[in-house]
């Protein structure tokens, strides 16, 4: 049974043209795409300026810069703010509606209302949860966690906004991952089979599955924790008989496979950039694709070695110590396959590349340490210290963060119709690189030696290296200028990328640069071969060749 | 499966000429379907996607009840008793709208409207008397919100379904509304009816499940 496309409900002249497009109920998964795109960037700044609130902090043992409150409210924007309305939206709702309805052949997504209606649910969230700063009794306190009973004797405004501003980008998040699955399986391109699509369909299909199994169980838990604030119900409160273990247990159900949902769509977008700017194929496409479901499955099951000190028996330990090792597996497929992928390609080691592959090094690094913080000696040494915050950052800003960028510089030109700056682009990625390491490394140090987390001020004998992380950060911070100057510049002067300046195979550069609205002038191009870099690509002029005219050597 | 030695030819070559040629066939043979973005109906699938991520979160109630259930024991003088003919009747009463629910799609989609029309009331007349029973055993329950936590886990249990069922009678009360004559629910267009009938049949299973926990076991 077929119906109409959605766009056809929508008389002509009600959507606007123009830049007005962006600020309005746009149904364009293109328009879409960059909405989150934009607004994911604008709440960077400001999770990064928190950021620098706390390493300024930390530039000395004692509470100087702020007051101790202060210092708690801002830990806890910059953790909520950088995970749900940064890292989630940018790297799921903007990449992924920007590029999976191009993967599966079709002109949109399968609910456009409903994707627009999930991004639009994401600008008042984030106002709420900044605004929250500034009323009486100020922000959350408790941490991105907000254990109880912590939260439960904050400020309770502050807390109270923190669980609505969660619930509605978990709503935002639930309605995007429904609409990614139904695209990715019912509206492929007839053809189309699924061992065909780009791997980043892949990633986006495990993530959304992730989300829509594991973030309904944070919002019913954020919900019980608001009875427990609102109505003094006792679920979490241990002085009217409630239990905090089960919170945890709850919370963290979500919040593990929050993790993958972070960085399993940025292993999605690596394995995009990687072929094309190796001049390669993807190594081992179907080992990707299974390492990707076992990721899934194992995602789910791994929560509690987050809680190996709240008195977890030992069988649990056990239980939850193997299988969190067993993630390393599908993960170091992964990364061999990627390895194997680079091994004797033709490397142009041009922005999105150099961001891809600091992205491999940060992220063995920090899944060495996160198979160490698997191990139950281990992790009651490290347990609540700054190496937990080192190792979370190489895997989150390391990894993704560093995908993000490598996929900005990817997909600028197709975007915009121009290329980015590679001069700015290397020295922002130089920045970032070295930023990022003087940050976080000594952070790891920090953590064995003892270092507690969340606490605002620390040892003297610490203070050298917190002001070694501290220059870090200021690094990371001066690095996004070169950035801005280059995505704003590159707008309006920027070098005219033509349609596919990568000579890429992938479907989304079959059209022109920028698509039009729906996607591709006539039929949508059938590519069963993504990743088909090599010999064949000398024979075929890629400006004229389109859709299955590529992988004929040009003899069609 | 992409990783071809350079220099020789295609190995997919052959199999992928036949469904390039198959590609015009099929545009031709649907002028007015790929091209301006025609799909496949993904609503209902879609829906079940969303119950799905919905019963997820009953199953984290009923995984924190089941908990606080066998690590926390209760204050001296209360206990988990509870009254159990009218949450049977009300079980029964449930079960019974699932089944009115199904005559009413089946004569709509034999086309006799009205029937359908009446089998609606009729699930929603049950409906209704679910959540009557459901406020006249609150009001004479031994316990309130703040009880213990037993009471809470309780009140959040069967509230939150509450809540459902309330979503579900308004949602029948709709479709019962469009599928008047010359409504936009018909024998052919029955989306609206399906999709409250999917839901419906999600809220009286979660039910079962429910009784079972905090009733029976």
């Amino acid at each position: 049974m077929t119906v109409a496309s959605p766009t056809d409900f929508e008389p002509k002249g009600l959507q606007p043209e123009g830049w007005l497009k962006y600020f309005s109920f746009s149904l364009d998964h293109k328009v879409i795409g960059l909405q989150y795109l934009v607004t994911g960037f604008i709440f960077y700044f400001i999770g990064g300026a928190l950021a620098g609130v706390i390493r300024m902090e930390l530039t000395s043992p004692i509470s100087d810069f702020v007051s101790r409150e202060t210092y708690n409210e801002v830990l806890t924007l910059h953790g909520t703010v950088m995970i749900f309305l940064w890292i989630v939206p940018v790297v799921n709702g903007a990449f992924g509606n920007y590029l999976i309805p191009f993967y599966v052949g079709a002109r949109d997504m399968a609910f456009p209302r409903l994707n627009a209606v999930a991004f639009w649910l994401i600008p008042p969230a984030g106002i709420l949860l900044i605004a929250s700063y500034f009323i009486a009794g100020g922000a959350a306190q408790s941490g991105w966690t907000a254990y109880p009973p912590l939260s439960l004797t904050t400020p309770a405004i502050g807390q109270v906004i923190w669980i609505l501003s969660v619930l509605l980008l978990g709503g935002s998040s639930i309605f995007g991952g429904i609409n990614f699955i139904a695209t990715i399986l019912k509206l492929r391109r007839p053809g189309l089979k699924l061992m065909q699509l780009p791997m980043y369909c892949w990633a986006m299909l495990g993530t959304s599955i992730l989300v829509v199994l594991s973030t309904p169980v944070l919002a019913g838990t954020l919900i019980l924790l608001s009875f427990d604030i609102i109505a003094h119900t006792g679920f979490f409160n241990p002085a009217l008989g409630g239990n905090v273990v089960v919170y945890q247990h709850l919370f963290w159900f979500y919040s593990h496979p929050a993790v993958y949902i972070m960085v399993l769509p940025a292993f999605g977008l690596v394995s995009e950039i990687l072929p094309v700017h190796a001049r390669k194929p993807l190594f081992g496409y179907t080992t990707m694709v299974y390492s990707i479901l076992a990721i899934v499955v194992l995602g789910l099951i791994v929560w509690a070695h987050h809680m190996f000190t709240s008195g977890t028996p030992p069988w649990m330990r056990l239980f939850f110590t193997i299988a969190t090792s067993f993630i390393a597996v599908p993960t170091g497929i992964k990364f061999f396959n990627w390895l194997a992928t680079l091994w004797g390609g033709k490397l142009a080691l041009n922005s999105a590349m150099l961001f891809s592959c600091g992205f491999i090094i940060n992220f063995v690094f920090g899944g060495i340490t996160g198979v160490a913080l698997a191990q139950v000696p281990f992790d009651i040494h490290v347990h609540d210290t700054y190496f937990v915050v080192g190792h979370f950052h190489y895997i989150v800003y390391g990894g993704t963060v560093f995908v993000i960028f490598a996929s900005v510089y990817h997909w600028y030109p197709k975007f915009t119709g121009r290329l980015l700056n590679e001069d700015l682009g290397r020295l922002h990625f130089l920045l970032t690189f070295i930023g990022f390491n003087l940050c976080f490394t000594p952070q790891h140090w920090l953590g064995l030696n003892g270092m507690p987390r969340r606490v605002a001020e620390y040892d003297p004998s610490f203070t050298t290296l917190n002001q070694v992380s501290s220059v870090g950060a200021l690094l990371m911070a001066i690095s996004t200028l070169p950035f801005l100057i280059n995505v704003i510049w590159s707008a309006y002067a920027g070098q005219i990328a033509g349609d596919n300046p990568w000579n890429a195979l992938t479907p989304e550069w079959l059209t022109a640069s920028p698509p039009p609205v729906e996607n591709w002038l006539g039929e949508a191009p059938l590519v069963t071969h993504p990743y088909d870099y090599g010999i064949p690509e000398g024979k075929i002029d890629l400006r004229v060749a389109s859709g299955a005219d590529l992988w004929f050597g040009g003899k069609r | 499966m992409t990783s071809f030695a350079p220099g020789s030819p295609n190995p997919a070559g052959a199999p992928l000429t036949s469904t390039a040629a198959e590609a015009p066939q099929a545009a031709q043979s649907h002028p007015t379907g790929d091209d301006h973005g025609g799909h496949v109906d993904a609503r209902l699938f879609g829906l079940a996607t969303f119950l799905v991520a919905d019963g997820m979160t009953f199953a984290g109630f009923f995984a924190a009840y089941l908990t606080f259930r066998s690590v926390n024991p209760l204050p001296a003088g209360s206990n988990y008793e509870l009254e159990l003919i009218l949450p049977t009747i009300n079980t029964a009463l449930l079960l019974i709208s699932s089944v009115t629910f199904h005559r009413a799609g089946s004569n709509l989609r034999s086309g006799n409207r009205s029937a359908c029309r009446s089998w609606l009331l009729g699930t929603v007349a049950l409906g209704v008397a679910f959540l009557a029973g459901q406020m006249v055993e609150y009001f004479n329950l031994p316990f309130g919100l703040t009880d213990n936590l037993f009471a809470s886990t309780f009140y959040a249990l069967t509230g939150f379904h509450g809540l459902h069922v309330t979503l579900g009678v308004i949602c029948i009360l709709i479709v019962w509304w469009q599928a008047r004559q010359g409504g936009r629910i018909s024998h052919e267009e029955h989306f609206g009816l399906e999709a409250a009938e999917l839901y419906w049949h999600f809220v009286d299973g979660i039910w079962v499940v429910l009784y079972g926990i905090l009733y029976l076991l």
